[in-house]
This record gives C-alpha cells, structure tokens and sequence, in this order.
C-alpha cells in the first residue's frame, strides 16, 4: 500500500493533502484494477494456449476457426459465457452456490497482493508475504467444499471433499519447503526472497546450494499444482469418474468464476515459483543488464516471463501424464514429498548456519555449479536420445 | 474516523454477526461455514494490532486447517441434510453463571491490556515470535511439540486397521 502511495505522490503531489477516505480508495483501488485487469485478461490467454497446445500435443491443431489460427475463440467462449444464462438447478443450496464462486474467486485473486512486478511496483509489500500467500490459497479449499455441498449433487460433494482432501495433504509440504528459500534470506518478505538472487542467473537460488534447491524447486513446483487441482493431481473434477466435479452444476457466468479462478491460482503459484527460486523480477543476465530499457523498469516482464514458462510447464505436464489414483496422491503427498522437505529443511539449516565467507559461496562455485551444468547437461542428453528414437521409431511405423 | 477505524467495524461487525450465525443456525453446515468469516473476521482485527504473523497462522490454521476438517467430518456424517440442531435441555442458571464468568475474564483481560494504538506503523514480528519460542519459551514450546506428536500418532494408532478383525 505504501509502495503505491510512494509512487502516486512522485506523480500527483497534490495528492498529500487529499482526505484519507480518497487516499485509501485510489491507493488500494488502483493496484486491486490492475490486478483484476490482468487476471480477467489472462485466463483468455491461457485459454487458449492450453487448447493450442494440448493440439499440438496431440497432432492436431487446436481452435483454428475464428480468427487466424482461431486467436479469437477464447474470446468468443468468453462473450458466450457471459452472457449465458445462470440456472439454479431446483435443489441447490442458493446462498451457498452463490458465495461458493465468490469465495474461490477472492482465494485466488487475494496473493496478487503481495506479488512483486519490480522493486518498486507491488500493491504491499507485507512482512509475511511468503506466508500471506500460503494462508489466502486455504481460503479457495473452503469456496470448493461449499460449492461441493451447495450443489446437493453427489459427484460434485465427491469432488469437493477430494479436492479438501487433496489440498489440505499438499499444503504442509509447500509450506515447508517455503520455509527452504526463506531460510537462506532470513526474511518472509517477497522482495528480500527477491532481494537475495540479485547478480544474475548463477545467483538464482535454483542454481545455488546444488543438492538441496533442485529438489525443492521441483517438489514446491508439484505441490503447487496439486494445490490448483492441476492434472496430474485433478481427481477434484475428474470428468471421468465425476462429470465435472465440483463445479458440475455450474454454468454461464458462474462457471466463468471457476476457470478465472483455477488460471490465477495457475498464474500465483507460477509466479510465487518463481521468486522463489528463479530471481523473480530480476533479468537472468549479470550486472542489472536488461532490467531497465531506458527509463522503463522491465521487471514486470521478466517476472510474467518466467510465471508463463512454468505455466507452459504445467500445461506441458498435463496433456503428458495420466491422472494419480487417490491412494497414488495420498502416497506421493505424506511418504515422498514431506519427509524430503523434512530433510532438505535440516540440511539448509546447515548451510545457513556455514560462516558467511563460505556461506554457500564456496560451495557454490566449487561443488553446486559444475554439479549443476552436468545435471543439465544429462537431461539434454536424455532429451535428445529419447528425441532420436521417438524419430526412428516414427520411420519403423511408418515403413 | 480515519480509515482504520472504518475497517475496524467491517471486521467486528463480520467477525460478530459470523459467531451469531455459527451459534443460532440451525443447520451444521451453515454453522461451519459461517466460522470461516468469525476466522476472517478475527484475522483482520490481528492485523489492525499490528499482528501480521498471527493473523496469518489464523488463517492458515483454522481457515486452512481446522475449518477443512471440520466440515470434512460433518459431511461425512450421517443424515447430515435433514439433521436439525435443538437444544432438549435448557439450563439457564449454572449457563448464565457461566457466561458470566467468562465475560468478566475476557472484559478484565480486554481492558488491562495495553493494546498498541492503531495505525501505528507494523513492526516485523515474526523475527522476535521466533526468539521468544526458541528462547523464553523453549520448554512450552517443545512439550507442546511432543504433545502434538503424541497425538497425532495415537491418532493413526486408532484409525489402524486391525489385522485380526
């Protein structure tokens, strides 16, 4: 909040005088419409990404009708969507259908609070901001379980209670492997997780601290998309067990909610990824270079950049493995990821408590960064061996 | 009125209004939801106090937490759609006694505090929570860690499925 307000009153000094009502009004509205602008833009976005690259994927090619290359079909679907009629199917709890949507919606939107677009532009730069978000997102399990129950259907109450279930499981591992980064910057604050990766691509926490910030990127990653019902973790809405799951009894507008919500939750937890372990805002070259183009700041764009690769990963993920069966998600949630989290939060307590000379910098240089090159340099391995004998194999079934 | 105290009310009125509803509607689920803005509600008075991390651990907690169990169990109970809550016993004297009780405590409580005056800048505390448990507290804290465990364990000790039955 003060950040905005610091910003405004560079550029309207007038408005120091203004009474507090007029203050609180711009300076919290104004980031709350940018957010919002971005967010309702975005899911037409990705949108329509998902359905181009699910094609793709698949050999074929996506929405192609409206529009070159079908560009304005998502827009189409929305237009449509608004102005679908709503039904209230007779047996619905109404009260509770109607707040279900909200209450998602409020979830999912609330972190953008505390996302940073740059070192200067963010709505509020909270103290806990790690822990903001982690404590909003539990606000969307609630909005699932009561549009689960409100629907009085019995594959959307399943839907809700497995989606309860679900989240709940793979909240305790991502909040303790929050606690990884945040550990190694001693602060809860977005901008000083931030503040600690500064200097380019090697000093992203991903790369350093070699063993212990790999597995942890990767195992937030998962569990953060367990906690937006991602497949392979969507047995929440499974449509083929549950029609639709939670959101079975929900159309037009409503509905529209649900998507908006399940992309921002996409896009938060991306982004929040990304301050965490890829730099954030921060350009991946040394010396600050590409931050700024001139005078404008290209924090924003770096940071949008990398929370779109890691939701092409997402979506990438998606249309290549099949769904876990529950037992499968219970297995992965309490016997992989949190007893690794346990370990991987002793040992950076270990490195934490290193003198600061060798405070991961001598590791770093020594250890962590050949380490790293050569893990990358295996998967670029695999991947063009499996890339050669997808090919040769595509020649055999085609001879 | 500065703005604080316009956000003041909406989070006492949500927080009062909410704990109303847990206690009269007459329906379970009605009740269990309506926790979820008493738990909003008290969340934002923390922060008003200039109490970010517990308000945070609030949420997270009971919003996150507590509230998902509780109404994973009264969904998974029996009849839970025509159930309707009555009270068969009204017993007016030792409930008011009660009642007393425990609104001279809390009133006495609320009024010796010295609550830090709103709209003061937030101070980080999280920094200082975590001396005070590691520290101070450490005693509290550990046995209230092991208790934690006990029960947690006791727990999957009487959900196990018995291998004789």
């Amino acid at each position: 909040m003060d950040i905005t307000y610091d910003l405004l009153l560079r550029i309207f000094p007038a408005l120091a005088d203004a009474p507090s009502w007029v203050l609180v009004a711009i300076v919290a509205g104004l980031p709350a419409l940018a957010c919002f602008a971005f967010m309702g833009v975005g899911p037409v976005i990705y949108v329509y990404a998902e359905r181009k690259i699910s094609g793709f994927m698949q050999d074929r090619l996506g929405p192609m009708r409206v529009g070159k290359w079908g560009l304005l079909q998502t827009i189409a679907d929305t237009v449509k969507l608004l102005f679908k009629e709503a039904i209230f199917p007779r047996d619905v709890d109404r009260t509770l259908f109607l707040l279900a949507p909200i209450i998602v919606c409020v979830g999912a939107f609330l972190p953008l609070v505390v996302i940073p677009w740059g070192a200067r532009l963010q709505t509020a730069d909270l103290n806990v901001g790690v822990f903001f978000v982690a404590a909003i997102s539990s606000l969307s399990v609630i909005g699932l379980i009561m549009a689960g129950w409100a629907s009085n259907n019995k594959y959307a109450l399943f839907g809700g209670m497995r989606s309860a279930a679900q989240i709940v499981s793979y909240e305790i591992p991502a909040i303790m492997l929050l606690l990884v980064p945040v550990m190694i910057a001693g602060s809860l604050s977005l901008q000083d997780l931030v503040a600690v990766q500064a200097g380019g691509l090697q000093n992203w926490l991903l790369f350093r601290y070699f063993p212990i910030m790999p597995i942890a990127f990767v195992m937030f990653f998962v569990a953060g998309m367990a906690e937006c019902n991602r497949t392979p973790f969507d047995i929440p809405e499974a449509e083929s067990e549950l029609v639709a799951g939670f959101h079975t009894e929900y159309s037009g507008f409503f509905f529209a909610m649900f998507m908006m919500a399940e992309y921002t939750e996409m896009f938060v937890i991306s982004a929040v990824s990304s301050v965490l372990f890829l730099g954030g805002y921060l350009s991946p070259f040394p010396g600050g270079v590409l931050q700024t183009l001139g005078p404008l700041p290209l924090g924003w764009f770096w940071l949008i950049f990398k929370a779109w690769f890691l939701i092409f990963v997402m979506m990438w993920l998606r249309w290549t493995l099949p769904r876990l069966r529950v037992d499968q998600l219970m297995h992965v949630a309490w016997k992989v990821l949190l007893p690794v989290a346990f370990v991987l939060v002793v040992v950076t307590g270990f490195f934490v408590l290193l003198p600061e000379t060798a405070n991961g910098f001598l590791w770093d240089r020594w250890v962590a960064w050949p380490l790293t090159l050569a893990f990358v340099a295996f998967l670029f391995v695999v991947m063009v061996r499996a890339l050669r004998w997808n090919r040769r194999r595509a020649q055999e079934l085609a001879a | 009125m500065t703005a604080a105290d316009y956000v003041f009310w909406v989070f006492a009125t949500a927080t009062v209004v909410s704990g109303a509803v847990v206690v009269f509607a007459r329906s379970l689920i009605y009740s269990a939801f309506a926790l979820l803005f008493t738990f909003f509600g008290v969340a934002g008075l923390y922060v008003l106090l200039g109490a970010d991390f517990l308000a945070a651990t609030q949420l997270l907690i009971y919003v996150g937490g507590i509230l998902v169990l509780l109404l994973f169990g009264v969904m998974l109970t029996h009849r839970i759609y025509d159930l309707k809550l009555r009270t068969e016993k009204t017993q007016l004297g030792p409930g008011l006694i009660v009642a007393a009780g425990i609104f001279i405590i809390f009133a006495n409580a609320a009024l010796i505090t010295e609550w830090p005056t709103v709209g003061r800048e937030p101070a980080p505390t999280t920094k200082e929570i975590g001396r005070l448990f590691l520290g101070e507290y450490l005693l509290a804290f550990e046995a209230a860690s092991v208790l934690l465990l006990v029960a947690l364990i006791g727990a999957a000790m009487i959900v196990r499925r018995k291998k004789d039955a």
